[in-house]
C-alpha cells in the first residue's frame, strides 16, 4: 500500500513541473514589459531599467525561471499592490472560506446526487430516472453565478429566509476563534450554538448553489454505474441466490458502483474550484476567488498569478487524494499496481 | 484500385442513407432533440439579424425609463440607465455565439490536429502532445482560463483564446484515441500498399473518418465555451460595458437583484442558460446519430 502511494506520488513531479512552467510563462507574458508595468505611471526610463534589474528581467529567460523557482521554494510569490501583504500571507488567510463553501457544496450535492444517482439506475424509467436525466442535463447548463443570484432573490427578497449575501458572517457575529478556519467547525468547537447557526445560514445558499452545480456530473456518474454493475453475474447470482433487493442493491452494487464515481470526482473538483470564484462574486464571499477578482480587476498581477498556482497545486492534490482513496477503496487496483 | 474505390463509394453512399433513417429513429423516439435543432434554428437566426430587428438600440440610455418591469413596451423591462433589455439580450446573442463558436473551431483545428498527428504517428509527437494535454489538464479549467486572459491581456480575442486553450485536452484526446484504433486499420493498410506517403493517409484516410466524431465533440463543447466565456465576462474579463453581452448583462443586474428589480438580471441569464441547454441536447442527440455506441 505505501509504496503504490509513494509511486503515485512521483508520477505528480511532472504535473507539477509543467504546473510550473505555465505559470512561469503566464508571468513573463505580461501584456508589453512587466517592468513597466511594475515601475508604475511615472517611470522614468532610469527607473524602468532599474527595476528589470532588480526583477532579473535583464537576465536569460532559464536564469529567470531558475530564480523563479527559488522564489516559490521559499514560498514568495510576490507582494500584491494593492493590499501591500505578501500574496502568500493572503491567499493562506483566505483559503478557509472558500475550502469551507467548496466542501459544503460538495457534501450537500453528494447527499442528494448519490441516492438519486442509484434510484434512477435501481427503477430504470420511472419518475426517478426522468427526474435525474433532467437534473443531469439542467445541472450542466445552469450558469452558476446566474443560479446564485435566483436562489438570492427567492430566498432573501421574496422569502426572507436567507441572511444578505454578504459574506461568511453577519456583522453582528464576531468570528469564533480560529482552530481549523471553517466557522462551523471553530463555532462548534467554541460551544457557541448561536454562530454556529449564523454562519451556517449564510453558507446554505452559496453551498446549494455549488450543489446545484456539481450534483450533474455525480448523479449522472452514478446512475451509468449503478446500471453496468446491477447488469453484471454477480448480481444476477445474488438474485437468484434470494438475497433481498436492499442487500443486493445497498451491499453488492453500491459499493461497486462507487469505483468510477470517485474518479469522477476528480472532474467534478475542477469544475467545483473554477465555480466557486464565481459564487464568491456572487454572495461577496472573503475566499481566494473573490480576491483574484478584485486583483485581476485591479491589474494587480501576482495575486492571480499566485492565486493560478495555488488552484493547480491544490487541484494536483485532491487528484492524488481521490487516487489513493481509490486505491483503499478497491483492493483490486492495489494488487495489479 | 478502381474496384476498391468504387466499392467504398457504395458502402458510403449506404452508409449515408442507413445514417439518415437513423438521424429519423433517434430525433424521433427523442422529441427533446428536434426542440433543440428548433431552438438552434433561432438562435442563429438572433445571432445573424438580431441586432437589426430588435425595437430599441441595445445602446440607447433613457433615464426617465430606468429599472421600469416588463411590460407591453418593454417585454422583459429595462435596466438602471433606462436600455431595453429584449434588446440587449437579442442584440447580445451574437457576440456570445461568435465567441463560442470561434474558440471551438479554434480548438477544433489545433487541438484536433494535435491529436490526430499524435495517435496517427505516435512517439514524440504523442508524448508532447500528450504531455500538453496532462499540463492543462492539471489546472482547473476556469481558474486557468482566468489566467491566461489575465497575462495576456484582458480582451474578448483572448477569452476565445483562453476557451480554446482549456477545452485542447478533450479535443486532443478524443481525436488521439480515434485515429490510434484506424492507425492499422484495413483501408489504411491498403492506401500505404498503394504507396500513398504517411502523410497523404493522415489527411485523405485518417482526417475524414476523425471528422464526425469532432463535430460532435464541437456541439458537445459548444455548451461549455458559452458558459465559460459568460463567466469571465461576468468577474469582469473581456467584453466592456456596454457591450451587451449575457454574462456581463447578469453581473450588471446583480446590485438590483437584492433590491428586487429581478428582470434586469434575469432574462440574459435565462437566455445564457436556454442557449447552454440547446447546445447541450444538440450535442447529446447528434452524438446518438453519429456514434451510437456512446449513447447513455
Amino acid at each position: 500500500m505505501l509504496t503504490n502511494v509513494l509511486k503515485r506520488l512521483v508520477t505528480v513531479i511532472p504535473t507539477l513541473i509543467g504546473v510550473v512552467i505555465v505559470t512561469f510563462l503566464l508571468t513573463r507574458v505580461l501584456p508589453g514589459d512587466p517592468a513597466v508595468y511594475f515601475a508604475g505611471p511615472t517611470a522614468t526610463p532610469e527607473s524602468i531599467a532599474e527595476v528589470r534589474k532588480s526583477l532579473g528581467l535583464d537576465k536569460p529567460l532559464p536564469e529567470q525561471f531558475a530564480r523563479y523557482v527559488g522564489d516559490l521554494a521559499r514560498g514568495d510569490l510576490g507582494n500584491s499592490l494593492a493590499t501591500g501583504r505578501p500574496v502568500l500571507a493572503e491567499l493562506t488567510s483566505r483559503l478557509p472560506a472558500s475550502a469551507e463553501l467548496t466542501l459544503f457544496g460538495l457534501l450537500i450535492s453528494m447527499l442528494i446526487a448519490i441516492p438519486l444517482g442509484i434510484l434512477a439506475a435501481v427503477k430504470q424509467g420511472s419518475w426517478i430516472d426522468h427526474t435525474c436525466r433532467i437534473v443531469a442535463t439542467a445541472g450542466v447548463s445552469l450558469p452558476v453565478f446566474f443560479t446564485g443570484l435566483l436562489l438570492v432573490y427567492v430566498f432573501y427578497f421574496r422569502l426572507g429566509w436567507a441572511p444578505a449575501p454578504l459574506g461568511r458572517l453577519d456583522v453582528f457575529y464576531d468570528a469564533p476563534p480560529t482552530v481549523t478556519g471553517f466557522y462551523l467547525i471553530d463555532s462548534l468547537l467554541a460551544g457557541n450554538f448561536e454562530l454556529f447557526r449564523a454562519s451556517l445560514s449564510q453558507l446554505i445558499l452559496p453551498g446549494v448553489t455549488l450543489a446545484l452545480f456539481s450534483l450533474a456530473p455525480i448523479a449522472r456518474m452514478t446512475r451509468a454505474s449503478m446500471l453496468t454493475v446491477m447488469a453484471s453475474d454477480y448480481i444476477r447470482t445474488a438474485r437468484a441466490s434470494g438475497l433481498s433487493s436492499y442487500t443486493i442493491v445497498v451491499t453488492y452494487a453500491f459499493r461497486n458502483a462507487m469505483l468510477p464515481v470517485i474518479t469522477t470526482l476528480g472532474m467534478v473538483f475542477s469544475f467545483l474550484l473554477g465555480a466557486n470564484v464565481l459564487v464568491e462574486k456572487v454572495f461577496a464571499w472573503p475566499g481566494i476567488g473573490s480576491f483574484a477578482v478584485e486583483a485581476l480587476i485591479a491589474s494587480d498581477y501576482a495575486p492571480v498569478q499566485g492565486f493560478v498556482l495555488t488552484m493547480a497545486v491544490m487541484y494536483v492534490a485532491l487528484n492524488l487524494l481521490i487516487d489513493i482513496l481509490y486505491g483503499v477503496v478497491d483492493p483490486r487496483v492495489r494488487l495489479e499496481a | 484500385m478502381t474496384d476498391i474505390t468504387a466499392n467504398a463509394k457504395t458502402r458510403s453512399s449506404g452508409g449515408g442513407m442507413a445514417l439518415l433513417r437513423h438521424a429519423r429513429y433517434v430525433i424521433g423516439e427523442n422529441p427533446v432533440t428536434g426542440l433543440s435543432f428548433g431552438l438552434f434554428l433561432l438562435i442563429v437566426i438572433a445571432a445573424m439579424i438580431g441586432p437589426w430587428i430588435v425595437p430599441y438600440s441595445p445602446l440607447a440610455s433613457d433615464t426617465s425609463a430606468a429599472l421600469k418591469p416588463p411590460s407591453v413596451a418593454h417585454l422583459f423591462g429595462t435596466d438602471q440607465l433606462g436600455r431595453d433589455i429584449f434588446s440587449r439580450v437579442v442584440a447580445a446573442t451574437q457576440l456570445d455565439f461568435a465567441i463560442a463558436v470561434l474558440s471551438v473551431v479554434l480548438v477544433f483545428l489545433i487541438g484536433g490536429l494535435a491529436g490526430v498527428a499524435a495517435g496517427f504517428f505516435g512517439g514524440w509527437t504523442d508524448r508532447i502532445v500528450s504531455r500538453v494535454a496532462d499540463t492543462i489538464m492539471a489546472f482547473p479549467l476556469f481558474v486557468l482560463a482566468m489566467g491566461i486572459v489575465a497575462a495576456l491581456g484582458n480582451t474578448v480575442q483572448n477569452i476565445i483564446l483562453a476557451t480554446a486553450i482549456i477545452n485542447f485536452p478533450l479535443y486532443a484526446r478524443v481525436a488521439r484515441a480515434e485515429a490510434n484504433i484506424r492507425r492499422e486499420a484495413g483501408f489504411v493498410e491498403a492506401a500505404r500498399l498503394s504507396g500513398n506517403s504517411e502523410w497523404r493517409i493522415l489527411a485523405f484516410q485518417i482526417l475524414p473518418n476523425v471528422f464526425p466524431i469532432m463535430v460532435v465533440q464541437m456541439s458537445l463543447t459548444m455548451g461549455y465555451a458559452i458558459l465559460n466565456a459568460a463567466g469571465l465576462s461576468f468577474i469582469g474579463l473581456g467584453v466592456r460595458p456596454p457591450t451587451p453581452e449575457w454574462g456581463i448583462m447578469v453581473a450588471e443586474g446583480a446590485a438590483n437583484i437584492i433590491s428586487g428589480e429581478w428582470w434586469v438580471a434575469f432574462f440574459p441569464g435565462a437566455a445564457l442558460m436556454i442557449a447552454v441547454f440547446c447546445f447541450n441536447l444538440l450535442g447529446d442527440g447528434l452524438r446518438d446519430i453519429v456514434d451510437p455506441r456512446r449513447r447513455t
